[in-house]
Order: structure tokens, then C-alpha cells, then sequence
């Protein structure tokens, strides 16, 4: 046993520093070499950018949309709400009366804001993340009236917008990215 | 549940299955300590590293020095990564200027990588610089994925051999893993990961002026690298807080594809090598049948729970499936398989809050860690424990035909069994005994977010995911506190190496004994009647154990769930 013992310490800590510089140093310094030479706007954030140039968010991440013209991101959990350095779910279980409270409340908002029927999952949940930039399609065409109505815009044409961010994945759900969508809101000139 | 959904979870196991072959060849060349085609440049590599190390590859070991080694190697990992930790603030490579990682949390989380765990008790983009990331976590995910697939190797060594002394070289097993393995993996998926828009910088973060006109500042870091190894090594620890749930580590509905199918990659590969290792590729295709019928049935009642929702929201007008805690491009399907898959392998990375699933959804992840993550597994531990429990299966046949059990050659004796049930034993008893412990003291109770059955529940998987070494948590659950990170952390090293040292002593112990050939006597272990024989063990093993706590914590939730009752 003790010869088991000392014959194992050179190896050990011999190895643990080589394999420390190899697969701590070395090989995420070229990966991060790599990935800023290939795909340089993904390896910084995936960041969206105004006419300006000035960068308004990432494709990727969620962002949140409060105001009553554009269509509105789902609840997060994420510190105050879309916190990107504060990723999180609410963490609440299926029988929690705080998850009870607050979807009654979302619901009732949802209702005043005129969205009537079965309300789409997604518009009164949180994400795992906080952070999520989609919403279903059902969740964005449910408010479609409402952005038609305050932006005076014809009801088919923004649900033709609906339409035309949806991405249908092979294997995946429909998704509508809010950030994309209320860019090409923005785009359609009035405001 | 759509068809959609049920298209997604037939593709990824018919994905899963088609790949275990060549995986397992690949893994087989390793085993063997053959050449592969990689060796062409990285041959000087392993070289080196053995001269400066000072190990001669063909000298191989009895178990107890390859336990020895195993033991003290991570020993020293594990002290490094403690030290690197509580050095942080003076490190470099910390962009955002992050203080020394507590006492408490740096002991809990350098056990927690050490045992493949990587339970987070931290919120990654607010406690854990880039160096940290790097250097202090990012090697224990290679390096604990290695020491189990070399520990898996020791113990098909142990069958596959007749009359020998010696199960392998530990240091050439993960030496040769590491380098003709994940690293060349890690490097294509990484890469594949930045194209799909996982971060890869050394920047901490950047701000963007939203829509809206708010500020929002966005956490970023060398992500993609880390989690090319977080998923293919089963270790599931994750950059972030919302681990692979957040937009930044797991993206779209490919990268989803793809970090599921690197959790069972290595796993199901094993399976095919065990098969080849033991002269009969049959042996291995019966082992991966036997996990993917316990695989699809798990699935599919998480699926079903999930997809149709709590009663409770729909009540207040909510239509469809449970959303909360999960993101809209997974999807329903897309994150209860997710859930079944991270816990079914000892990975522990999630795509969903899995303290948000409704009672049944979250009972199938909580259920397959206390199976003893032996459906497919962690890489490595996945097999070894399967393997414990085939041992167990070929006694209870032997039992019931009045024959000395054998197993693929070997005949399986009063040691073996005895050695088998010490490891499986342990699961158990620790899991149950400290979620007691938790659910009367003091400190423990002050731990759940949520009341009810459901804060029960918090607590039993906090401690079923340590022991187990899986890593995933009911995260409402506060555990950075002194009395969870320690005992948490007792757990996950009781976990980890209170079953290997066992297993090794069986491997060792088989290793030396002579081959049996297969006679008219012998109980075949390759049909459908053995297929079912090993879930029933497992099943009954599994489900008599933990039936009782499981009443306490979720199917009181599900009862309360379908009456409207909340707390």
C-alpha cells in the first residue's frame, strides 16, 4: 500500500500540471483564437446592430419588451426581468401559491390587454433562463390585435409578419423571435 | 403530446443507436491500446507526457494499485482546483473582478467537478472568473470523464481476461482517452457550437441599448469550449446559472439535438466495447436493450405528464402544456427528454428547471437518478454500474436454478455478490439517510423555496443528484449554505468513490480467475428473457427503495396537483 502510494505522487502531480496547461490553457485559448477567426459575430454574443451601428441586443438572447406597441417577451425570472447577468427560472413547483398568484396576474393583464380564449402557455410562464427570445406563434398572433389597433396597421399584415419570422425547425417547436419580430414592426414605417 | 414531439424522441434514439458501433469501435482501439489515425499527430504527445511523468504505459497494474493511483490523481486535481479557486481574485483572466469563491462553496464545488457531479451551488456568471472556468473546471471535465471510462476499462479488463494479476495502466487509460478521445471531439463540437451562437471570447460581458432604450448587460466568456466537454463528459456543469436552458450555451433546436446526444455518446459506445471486450458483441447489444427500454419508458411518462400540464393554471384560463421553466425552441418535448437523458447519463445539465415540471414530469428525472444512473449512465460509471447490477440479475437466476451464476465466462462467486451489493448498497443508504437528516434539522429545512410535498422533494433530489453524482437539482433549493455545500459534498465523494473502490476489488477479483466455457447449464445472458430479467432487478432494486420518500415528495404533489390544492 505504501509503495502504491508514493509511486503514484510523481505521475499525479506531473500529469495534473500537464493536462491543466493542455485542457485549461491551451486548448480553449485556440478554441477562442478559432472560433474569433471563423465565426467572429457569433464568438462575441451573436449582437444585432442598429443603422448606427450601435448594438441593441443579440439574436440569441431574450430582451425584454414591456411597452404596450411592441409584442411583449415573456415573464422572466432573470434578476429584475432579462437580467444577462443574472440568468434563472422562477424555480416555483407545480402546487406553489406564489406561481398561482402571479399567473393569475399575468392572466388577468393578458385579459385587459384584450387577448380572450385559452391563453397560449408560454405568455404567462417563465423560462428556464429568463432569458428566452422566443415566443410561440400562437403566444405572438394572440397579440397581434393589439399591435394592429395602436399602430394602425391592418390586422393581416402583422399577422403576415407573424408569419414570415416564424421558424419551423425540423426537429423542434415554432418559434418567433420577439426581438427580430419588433424590428420588422419598427421597419414597416409607422410607428 | 404531438407528433412532432414523438418524431424528435424516435429520431434521437435511432441516432443514438446507429452511432454505438463505431463509438464502441473507436472506444475498443483505446482499450486495447491499439493505433488509431490520430495518433499521426498526437503520438509525440502521449509520449511526452509519460517521460516527463515518468510512466511506462506497458507496465500495468494490480486493482488496488490502479485504485490507488486513481484515488490520488484526483486527490491532487482536487486540491489544485480548490486552490485556483480561492485564488481568483488575484489570478488573471478576470474580467469582471470577481472576489475568492467562499470557503464552503470552493471545498463543495472542487469535490462536486472531482466526482463528475459539477452540482452548482453558484451561479456561474456571477461567482467564477474565466480562469476559473477554464482552468479550475474545465480540466476536471475532461479528466473525471477520463477516470471513468478507464475505470470502466479495468472492469471489462476483469472479464475479459483469464488468470491475470494486472487490469490496465491507469495513467496510459486516461493519458489515451484524453487525447485520442474528447479532446478531438470537444475540438469539432466546439466549433460546431460558436457557428450555431455560443459565445468564445475573453471578454466578461457586453452592454446593448435594447428596443425599449434599456441597458442590458450580457454575460459572456469562453462558453462553447466548456460546454463541448460539459455535455460529451457527462459532467453537466454549466457557464451559466440556467446551465444549458440559457440562449448562450445551448441556442437553438440543433444544439439541443446535439448536446443530448453527447450526453449518451460515449455511454452507449461502452456498451458495444463491453460486448467486444467479452468475445461476444451480443452481450453488449442486450445491455444497451435493456437501458433503452428503461430509457423509453421513463421518457414517455415525462413527456406525458409535461405535455398535459397543471390542472392548476388551466383553471385560471392557461391552455396546454406546463411552459414554466422551459424555453419555447425546445419546446415540451424537446426539454422532457432533455430531462430524462441528463439524468438517465450522470450528466446533470438541463435545459428546463426541472423544480418547475409538474409532479410526475420531475418524479421520472428524480427516479432515474436513484436507478443508480445505469440507463446508459455517465461515461464510464454508466457501465461499471450496470455491470454491478448484471451481477446481481445472473445471482438471483442462479438462485432460482440451484447453479453457481457465471457471467460472459466468469463465474460469479460469494465475493462478487457481496462486493456488488456494498456498492449498490451505498446509494441508498447515504440518499435517504442525509435527506432525513436535512428534513428535521434545522439548517436543513431552511433550505426549500417551495412548501408542501414539493419542498420534500427539493431536498430528497438535492441529495439523490450528489450521491449519485448526477449534478441537475430542483434548484429552489438554497444550497450555498455551510450545512448543504458540506454535506452535499460528503455525499457526492461517498457517491463517487464508495462505489469505484468496490468495483475495482470485483475487477481484480475477476480478472484472476480462470474462463468458464459456456455450457448447456448456462443461464444465457443475451436473450429477451435476460433483457427482462436486468430491468426487473433494477426496477425492484430501484423502486423498493426509494417508494416510500418518492410518496412523500412527488406523488403527494401530483394529488395535491389534481385536487387544486396549493401551498
Amino acid at each position: 500500500m505504501g509503495k502504491d502510494f508514493t509511486s503514484a505522487l510523481r505521475p499525479a502531480i506531473v500529469l495534473a500540471l500537464l493536462f491543466a496547461a493542455l485542457l485549461g490553457i491551451a486548448y480553449p485559448l485556440a478554441m477562442t483564437g478559432l472560433g474569433q477567426l471563423l465565426f467572429p459575430v457569433q464568438a462575441n454574443g451573436s449582437l444585432v446592430r442598429d443603422a448606427s451601428g450601435q448594438a441593441i441586443g443579440s439574436t440569441v438572447v431574450g430582451q425584454a419588451f414591456t411597452g404596450e406597441r411592441y409584442f411583449r417577451t415573456r415573464p422572466s425570472a432573470a434578476g429584475k426581468g432579462y437580467d444577462g447577468m443574472a440568468s434563472s427560472g422562477s424555480n416555483l413547483g407545480p402546487t406553489s401559491r406564489v406561481l398561482a398568484d402571479r399567473v393569475t396576474a399575468d392572466v388577468a393583464a393578458a385579459r385587459a390587454a384584450g387577448i380572450s380564449g385559452p391563453l397560449p402557455a408560454d405568455l404567462v410562464t417563465a423560462s428556464g433562463s429568463g432569458l428566452d427570445p422566443d415566443l410561440s406563434p400562437t403566444a405572438a398572433l394572440a397579440q397581434a390585435p393589439r399591435i394592429a389597433r395602436l399602430r394602425g396597421l391592418p390586422l393581416d399584415r402583422v399577422q403576415a409578419l407573424v408569419a414570415s419570422i416564424t421558424v419551423r425547425p425540423l426537429l423542434g417547436d415554432p418559434r418567433v423571435n420577439v426581438l427580430a419580430l419588433n424590428r420588422a414592426l419598427d421597419a414597416t414605417g409607422r410607428r | 403530446m404531438t407528433m412532432q414531439g414523438w418524431f424528435l424522441i424516435l429520431a434521437f434514439v435511432a441516432i443514438l443507436v446507429a452511432t454505438a458501433k463505431p463509438m464502441g469501435l473507436w472506444l475498443f482501439a483505446l482499450y486495447e491500446g491499439r493505433r488509431t489515425p490520430l495518433h499521426l499527430i498526437l503520438a509525440p504527445v502521449e509520449r511526452g507526457f509519460y517521460a516527463a511523468a515518468g510512466i511506462d504505459p506497458a507496465k500495468e497494474q494490480g486493482w488496488r494499485r490502479y485504485a490507488v493511483h486513481m484515488l490520488i490523481f484526483n486527490a491532487v486535481l482536487m486540491i489544485l482546483t480548490y486552490a485556483l479557486l480561492r485564488l481568483q481574485a488575484v489570478l488573471p483572466l478576470n474580467p469582471t473582478g470577481l472576489p475568492a469563491v467562499g470557503e464552503h462553496l470552493a471545498f463543495n464545488t472542487a469535490i462536486s467537478f472531482t466526482a463528475n457531479t459539477n452540482w452548482q451551488s453558484y451561479a456561474g456568471e456571477s461567482t467564477m472568473s474565466n480562469l476559473s472556468q477554464m482552468l479550475a473546471l474545465t480540466i476536471h471535465n475532461f479528466l473525471s470523464a477520463a477516470t471513468g471510462i478507464a475505470l470502466a476499462f479495468a472492469l471489462f479488463r476483469g472479464f475479459g481476461r483469464a488468470q491475470a494479476k494486472t487490469v490496465g495502466n491507469f495513467w496510459a487509460d486516461i493519458t489515451r482517452i484524453t487525447l485520442y478521445l474528447l479532446l478531438p471531439i470537444c475540438i469539432v463540437y466546439t466549433l460546431v457550437l460558436i457557428a450555431q451562437g455560443v459565445p468564445q471570447t475573453l471578454a466578461g460581458s457586453v452592454s446593448v441599448q435594447t428596443l425599449e432604450g434599456a441597458r442590458q448587460t450580457l454575460a459572456l466568456g469562453p462558453v462553447a469550449s466548456q460546454e463541448a466537454i460539459k455535455m460529451l463528459g457527462t459532467n453537466g456543469g454549466g457557464f451559466f446559472n440556467a446551465n444549458s436552458a440559457h440562449p448562450f450555451e445551448n441556442p437553438t433546436a440543433l444544439t439541443n439535438l446535439l448536446q443530448m446526444l453527447s450526453i449518451f455518446l460515449i455511454g452507449t459506445g461502452l456498451t458495444w466495447t463491453f460486448g467486444k471486450a467479452v468475445g461476444n458483441p451480443r452481450q453488449g447489444w442486450a445491455i444497451l436493450a435493456a437501458m433503452l427500454i428503461l430509457f423509453l419508458v421513463g421518457t414517455a411518462v415525462a413527456y406525458g405528464a409535461e405535455a398535459a400540464g397543471n390542472p392548476i393554471l388551466h383553471q385560471l384560463g392557461v391552455a396546454g402544456g406546463n411552459m414554466e421553466g422551459k424555453e419555447v425552441r425546445f419546446g415540451i418535448a424537446g426539454s422532457a427528454l432533455f430531462a430524462a437523458v441528463t439524468t438517465a447519463a450522470s450528466c446533470g445539465a438541463v435545459n428546463a428547471m426541472h423544480d418547475s415540471f409538474t409532479a410526475l414530469g420531475g418524479l421520472v428525472p428524480l427516479f432515474n437518478m436513484q436507478l443508480g444512473e445505469v440507463v446508459i449512465g455517465g461515461v464510464g460509471a454508466g457501465i461499471y454500474g450496470f455491470l454491478l447490477f448484471a451481477i446481481l440479475a445472473v445471482f438471483v437466476a442462479g438462485l432460482m436454478v440451484g447453479r453457481t451464476p457465471e457471467y460472459v465466462g466468469k463465474k460469479i462467486e460469494a465475493r462478487e455478490v457481496k462486493l456488488a451489493v456494498l456498492a449498490i448498497a451505498v446509494l441508498p443508504l447515504v440518499i435517504l439517510g442525509m435527506t432525513a437528516l436535512a428534513s428535521v434539522l434545522p439548517a436543513g429545512l431552511a433550505g426549500p423555496l417551495n412548501k408542501g410535498p414539493h419542498g420534500f422533494s427539493e431536498i430528497l433530489y438535492a441529495f439523490t443528484s450528489a450521491v449519485a453524482n448526477n449534478g441537475s437539482a430542483f434548484a429552489g433549493l438554497t444550497a450555498s449554505t455551510p450545512f448543504y455545500d458540506g454535506l452535499l459534498g460528503v455525499a457526492m465523494w461517498i457517491g463517487r468513490f464508495f462505489v469505484i473502490v468496490p468495483m475495482l476489488a470485483i475487477a481484480g477479483s475477476l480478472a484472476a480467475k480462470r474462463q468458464v466455457p459456456e455450457s448447456a447449464g448456462s443461464f444465457p445472458t443475451t436473450g429477451g428473457l435476460w433483457v427482462g430479467l436486468l430491468v426487473g432487478i433494477i426496477l425492484i432494486l430501484g423502486g423498493l427503495t426509494f417508494l416510500p420518500s418518492l410518496a412523500l415528495g412527488p406523488i403527494a404533489d401530483h394529488l395535491a396537483m389534481l385536487g387544486g390544492h396549493i401551498f
